[in-house]
């Protein structure tokens, strides 16, 4: 569908004279206004001290950035000709804003790609390719720039043209639409250069007046569910957008991942029922059946379903401060469906110059790699060159909140299909009764040395004593057998938790108490493990002594190795530990002794 | 003209923000300052929930300098029993005697406005306040996000902001974050107009030509609105035909010259228009960069 709306990016550096041809180009379609211009003059002559308009100023937003002289953060301009209206987002053109640049891109149905007439392709061109490619732009317009350097000269235009071209055919960017400009003087912005003749092609505001404005058009219907809207009890409405294809009332869906069939019985709007309803449109869906709906399911063509996984091969943009450790839980969010997701392996990860594979352990900041990720249910989805909205996720920190990924799902692996959840007739509830008690999972947490398994040992046989079926589950211990390929780096103690958590949980299935003792240092897999239990099974209990203390006892003689430098990354002097926000049991073992610390736990459980 | 179109794409974005606030915040307020924006807001925020009451309140923060025929307008609209209307007064500020007239923009802006949604914010616990902010209207609102997130204090900080992918939205907090929402983001001046004419949406007549008192000051035409507003030497009221761009506090806001009384004579005139829309806005002025620390300090 034709909108009317074209949102482009524009990606070079400022050496390129990106912010200048965007100044530019508002200037031309006549968009800045007198009082615009008046600060323009205004701060040109401030900072160049000559009266020329500086039009790398009108884009340049934030305080600190106008200072430093470059453009940290996607900036979103507006304007408008008499044939269409554009949104553009002005990206960074530094490696360390990568991730600033997917930003823009996700949202760009076309890229401007900036390079100096005189330069030639550089190594940051190929990286802004490449990630504009990465998140699914398919047409680029290459201005070359700075050709009144270049004496006009059609070689030199020529020469870079052509490898662009190559360059952009071997990222599966079909469409490339090349011009020279001179982005300070306005030639083949706005409109058709005098100075360089030998070029009869469109100008560039021309090229962006008929590029198509749409990103991807997606044959089948797809609908993610937003928000269940039930004003009253028979208004049953499912309220989205629909992220592909068309539906049409009678036509027969299917409620993604499940398998519930229905008819569309209405196309709800404010502007009354619709019959037909397409890509972008915001509507609300009644069935003709009373069904099981939520937010983040996908409702779709039932003859043409989405595919449905837990497991995936897709690209991963790493966009967070902290590393990504493989197998660290995160939430995962992909259009309204959040889960949570681990990406057990990374294949490679990919230079973001030349895109050549290398071997990697972790990603860091702006390093992007191709992964497999791991989520705890199935969900819909499409491949991402498919279906922006239903392939491309983000992933959250569980501990801070923030954005810390962005993916591009390539395809299903199809462990999720080929291995089905076997259904046993004795289920938990079973064996818990005939134990006559309530499973559940004690998690002690705390540095090494502050008497976790000491208060643990201590709990669990007053259990015993009163006739409870337990089992403690000891850190140490299972590094002996269940864990002994792993060591204590930050990526070996996300995976020694996960595994803990999972026998855990499988021991609490089988109707028993269980004990955990493990340092497990990081919020993020505490949460992890908390996520594998219903929430009256699992109770943290923070084991409290301060590091001096723990120092001081030294029972097994680690503290002193490792302030020797004899061993590394031990928690609490080279290694964080994060103290639990909200433990359900907050023991202070000051001034204690184990047994009232027992008391204080047995006290805390509910067992019958 | 751009096709009406786009009008369709805007409307169906916008939507799609408001109903995500709708499904992922416990407690969402619309921020309603009784403006265009605000009205073209609460038009959509009745199509996003549709058949659906508006589920959550409108929140205006009043500063008690508003020019009367908004409070008129605001008052007879809360008046449908369509909505729950909330108005929040810094009281401290009225005991204190605050006034723009008297302290100056900045500190009156600063108590009366930015002090006094915190204070509103914080009363009734709104993890997410809607907003008709736009970023087409100032610089340092080119980056703004959609989902903008405040700390504790309400401080915006531009290092932690998140990333927004696609219309992917981290809508998670952590406890005492809350997060402002701008579903209007993506809308020009002249998107906003247009629609408010396609939808036929009832606005303050103070944006239409009229003729009113008002004194010559500073180089700006100000309404004489009611009699706090004490002449200096010099000044005489005069009755000129003024319309307003954008509504505040009426001895902060500029009228300009025009004759443009109908909605196509506003769009006309903005299409000829040479000046941005927020000069009329006397805050803007005190510096480069001043509506970003304003932003720092948790004016909206």
């Amino acid at each position: 569908m034709e909108t009317g709306l074209l949102r482009f990016v524009t990606c070079g550096s400022v050496d390129d004279g990106k912010s200048t041809l965007l100044g530019r180009l508002l200037y031309d379609a006549g968009m800045l206004a007198d009082d615009q211009l008046d600060a323009l003059r205004r701060d040109s002559r401030g900072r160049h001290g000559d009266a020329a308009l500086d039009f790398a100023l009108v884009t340049d937003g934030l305080d600190a950035e106008r200072q430093q002289g470059i453009t940290i953060d996607v900036a979103w301009r507006y304007f408008h000709t008499a044939k269409r209206s554009f949104i553009v987002g002005d990206c960074p053109g530094h490696e360390q804003y990568t991730r600033n640049m997917a930003t823009g891109a996700s949202q760009a149905a076309l890229a401007v790609v900036l390079v100096d007439a005189r330069k030639g392709l550089l190594a940051q061109t190929r990286r802004h390719t490449y990630i504009c490619a990465l998140l699914g732009i398919r047409q680029v317009v290459l201005a070359v720039n700075k050709m009144d350097l270049a004496g006009f000269d059609p070689g030199a235009y020529a020469s870079v043209v052509e490898p662009y071209r190559a360059l952009a055919a071997s990222l599966g960017i079909a469409a490339v639409h090349a011009l020279p400009v001179v982005a300070v003087d306005g030639d083949n912005i706005g409109q058709r250069s005098a100075r360089m003749p030998w070029y009869d092609g469109p100008c560039l505001l021309e090229l962006l007046e008929t590029a198509p404005t749409q990103i991807a058009p997606s044959a089948d219907f797809r609908l993610p569910v937003q928000w269940v809207n039930r004003p009253t009890p028979d208004f049953r409405g499912y309220a989205g957008t629909v992220c592909g294809g068309q539906v049409a009332r009678g036509d027969e869906v299917l409620v993604q991942p499940g398998t519930q069939r229905a008819r569309i019985a209405r196309i709800v709007t404010a502007d009354g029922d619709l019959e037909h309803a397409t890509g972008g449109q915001a509507v609300t869906l009644c069935l003709d059946r009373e069904l099981d709906v939520s937010r983040g399911d996908v409702i779709s063509a039932a003859a043409r379903p989405a595919p449905v996984a837990d497991q995936f091969a897709c690209h991963l943009l790493w966009m967070g401060d902290a590393p990504m450790l493989p197998n660290r839980s995160y939430t995962f969010r992909l259009g309204t469906c959040t889960a949570s997701a681990r990406v057990t392996t990374i294949k490679h990860k990919v230079d973001v110059h030349t895109q050549a594979p290398l071997a990697a352990q972790r990603l860091e900041l702006n390093e992007v790699g191709c992964c497999t990720v791991d989520l705890d249910r199935p969900v819909a989805f499409e491949a991402y060159a498919d279906n922006r909205t239903l392939g491309g996720f983000i992933l959250i920190d569980r501990q801070s909140q923030a954005t810390v990924a962005c993916g591009m799902l390539d395809f299903a692996l199809h462990r999720a299909s080929n291995i089905q959840w076997q259904h046993t007739d004795v289920d938990k509830a079973m064996r818990a009764s005939a134990k006559g008690q309530r499973p559940q999972c004690l998690w002690f947490t705390g540095l090494s040395g502050a008497g976790k398994s000491t208060v643990a040992n201590l709990v669990e046989r007053r259990l015993a004593a009163l006739g409870y079926h337990t089992y403690l589950l000891d850190g140490d211990n299972l590094r002996h057998g269940l864990n002994v390929d792993l060591g204590f780096t930050a990526e070996a103690r996300v995976e020694n938790v996960r595994r803990v958590a999972e026998v855990a949980h499988l021991m609490v299935d089988a109707g028993l108490i269980v004990l955990v003792c493990v340092i497990s240092p990081f919020q993020s897999e505490r949460e992890f493990a908390r996520g594998r239990f219903g929430a009256d099974e699992f109770v943290e209990v923070f084991v409290d002594t301060p590091l001096a203390e723990c120092e001081r006892r030294d029972s097994k003689g680690l503290y002193r190795k490792a302030r020797a430098g004899e061993l590394r990354n031990f928690t609490g002097i080279d290694s964080p530990y994060e103290v639990p926000p909200a433990p359900e049991l907050h023991l202070r073992t000051a001034g204690q002794r184990p047994e009232q610390l027992a008391d204080q736990v047995i006290a805390r459980l509910r067992l019958g | 003209m751009p096709s009406p179109a786009h009008l369709d794409a805007l409307e169906a974005e916008s939507i799609h923000i408001l109903r995500e606030v709708l499904a992922c915040f416990r407690r969402p307020v619309l921020l309603y300052s009784i403006g265009k924006d605000s009205q073209v807001l609460l038009h959509l925020l009745r199509k996003a929930c549709y058949p659906a009451r508006l589920p959550l309140p409108l929140l205006h923060v009043d500063t008690t300098w508003k020019f009367r025929e908004m409070i008129a307008f605001r008052d007879r609209l809360a008046g449908s029993g369509e909505f729950e209307l909330l108005v929040h007064v810094n009281e401290d500020g009225v005991r204190r005697g605050i006034s723009p007239l008297r302290h100056g923009a900045a500190v009156h802006t600063d108590v009366m406005k930015t002090q006094a949604l915190k204070q509103a914010l914080d009363l009734h616990g709104f993890d997410a306040a809607i907003g008709g902010a736009r970023r087409d209207e100032e610089k340092s609102r080119a980056k703004e996000r959609v989902f903008s997130f405040r700390t504790a204090q309400h401080h915006w900080d531009p290092k932690r902001q998140r990333p927004e992918l696609w219309r992917t939205w981290n809508t998670q907090l952590q406890p005492g974050e809350s997060v402002r929402v701008f579903p209007l983001s993506d809308w020009t001046e002249l998107d906003v107009w247009r629609y408010i004419r396609r939808e036929r949406i009832e606005v303050v007549p103070l944006y239409f030509a009229r003729e009113r008192p008002v004194v010559r000051r500073d180089g700006a035409w100000l309404m004489a609105d009611d009699e706090r507003f004490a002449l200096r030497e010099g000044e005489r009221i005069e009755s000129r035909r003024v319309r307003f761009r954008t509504l505040g506090c009426y001895p902060l806001t500029a009228a300009i010259e025009s004759d443009a009384d109908t909605l196509d004579a506003v769009i006309a005139e903005m299409q000829r228009s040479r000046s941005s829309e927020r000069q009329g806005r006397i805050i803007d002025h005190d510096g480069a960069g001043s509506m970003e620390r304003k932003k720092q300090e948790g004016y909206f």
